[in-house]
Parts: structure tokens; sequence; C-alpha cells
């Protein structure tokens, strides 16, 4: 039963280098701090960083599956409040999970969650999908 | 820094940009999708940001790309993105603003296919001091 407050069974995804180029050719994103250690030290980040868009990317799978599909989001939005750090041979989590917010007019709204190495990586994350 | 006499406005991208299966499938395979069949939800971002680099980043408009942070997004989705989906373009700078020597522009873009909005996207750019 989905109703206002029930909250959704929680999803780690996996992110690596690899996964990070892969990302950057799939979105033609190439700017290196996703994939060049020596030039994200360069600019003053911790390490290579993963693509805001990647981990929305990762999220939007999280609500499409709960949606029943990508057809049924009808709205996604997040801000990028923290990087995802992505350590050279290191696969660092992902983790999501979402409450109901408002179940209206055919329409299921969610408040997104997602964390990596325990630090909040979105916020005001939310989406809207068709009941 | 960006010409504050551009915001509010609106401009044209690239004529008309056709979405191919391969370009679906590489952005489902990322995010482990296996209904290929639409786009996922944040698809149309690899039209938007590229058409937004070719616009922003014009002469007269003047936004230094190399050093963009993106802030936020949001995505209005109207109709699912296909392979064959042939869309135009059309990105509408919404507000800027100058804090702490950050530039922050708000940018809308509106995907259309034969005239209809299929998705609007809205993307937070900042550009560090």
């Amino acid at each position: 039963m989905i109703e206002v407050g029930t909250v959704l069974e929680e999803k780690v995804f996996y992110l690596d280098r690899a996964l990070l180029k892969q990302y950057a050719d799939a979105s033609g994103d190439q700017n290196p701090i996703h994939q060049n250690e020596e030039f994200a030290l360069s600019v003053g980040l911790p390490n290579v960083i993963a693509h805001g868009m990647l981990t929305m990317a990762l999220v939007g799978k999280y609500v499409s599956d709960f949606a029943g599909g990508s057809s049924n989001v009808l709205e996604y939005s997040a801000r990028f409040t923290k990087p995802v750090i992505v350590p050279n041979g290191e696969k660092v989590d992902l983790t999501v999970s979402a409450t109901v917010a408002e179940v209206a007019d055919g329409k299921i709204s969610l408040t997104l969650s997602a964390t990596s190495a325990g630090v909040k990586v979105l916020g005001m994350a939310k989406a809207v999908v068709k009941k | 820094m960006l010409n504050p006499d551009s915001v509010g406005s609106t401009f044209a991208g690239t004529d008309s940009i056709t979405v191919s299966q391969s370009e679906i499938d590489a952005f489902c395979a990322v995010v482990g999708e296996t209904d290929t069949t639409i786009a996922p939800p944040t698809f149309t971002i690899r039209i938007t940001l590229t058409q937004f680099e070719e616009i922003l980043t014009r002469p007269e408009i003047g936004l230094d790309w190399s050093r963009l942070v993106h802030g936020d997004q949001k995505f209005e989705i109207f109709s699912a993105v296909k392979a064959g989906d042939a869309l135009t373009c059309a990105a509408t700078i919404e507000s800027y603003r100058v804090a702490a020597g950050n530039e922050i522009v708000s940018v809308r873009s509106d995907l259309h296919r034969d005239g209809q909005l299929v998705v609007s996207a809205w993307s937070t750019l900042v550009v560090r001091a």
C-alpha cells in the first residue's frame, strides 16, 4: 500500500572509474575532473568525482523502477550538494531511498535520499510519477 | 562574465537533433536499465547541456564554460523520448546573479518534437570565481 509516509526499499548502486568513463561517453560530458585524477587535484578537488548527472541518472533508475518504467516518470529534480568521490581502484556506494510525500490526481510524489560514504550527495531531490 | 542583456532571451539551438537507438542503449547500459525502448528520464541532458554550452559561450553572451559547475537540475517530461525522435532545442536564460564572485545562471531548455513540447529541463550553472 502506497500512502503518504511510506518508505521505499533502499537500493545501493556502485560507482567506479570505469562507470564514470562509460557515463562520459554516453552523456558526452568529457570534463577531465571525472576521469583524470591529476587534473581533478589541480583544480582543488579531493579526487576524481562522479558527474552530478551520473548520480542523478542512477537515482533516476531507482525512480523508474518504482514507477514501473521510465515512461511513468513525469518530473524529477535535484540539487548537487556534495560530490561522489571515486578513488582509483575502488567501488564507492550510492545508497538511494525514498519516502512518499504526496498521493493525488493519479500521481505519486517522492522525496529522494542519496548518500555516498555516508554523505548526502543530492539535496531537495524529488520525483513525480504516474500512479 | 555573462552579458546581462541576454537574461530573459530565448535562443534557438541546432536545427534538429535525431535521437538514435545506440545513444539510448549506451545511456541505459550505464544505469542498468533493460527497457531500451524509451530513453531514461535524464537522457535529454545529453542534448541540453551540449546546446547550453554552444549557446551560452557565444561571444555576445560570454559565459566561461571552463569553470562551470552544475548546481541543480530539473526535468518535466511530457512525452517519453524514443529512438528516431527529431528534437528541436530552445534555451531561455531565466535568471542571472553574481554571489561572492560566482556567476549563477539558470537556463531552461524546451525540447519539441513536431511542434509539441516533449521535455522542459532547467539547469542552474555556476561559474566559480
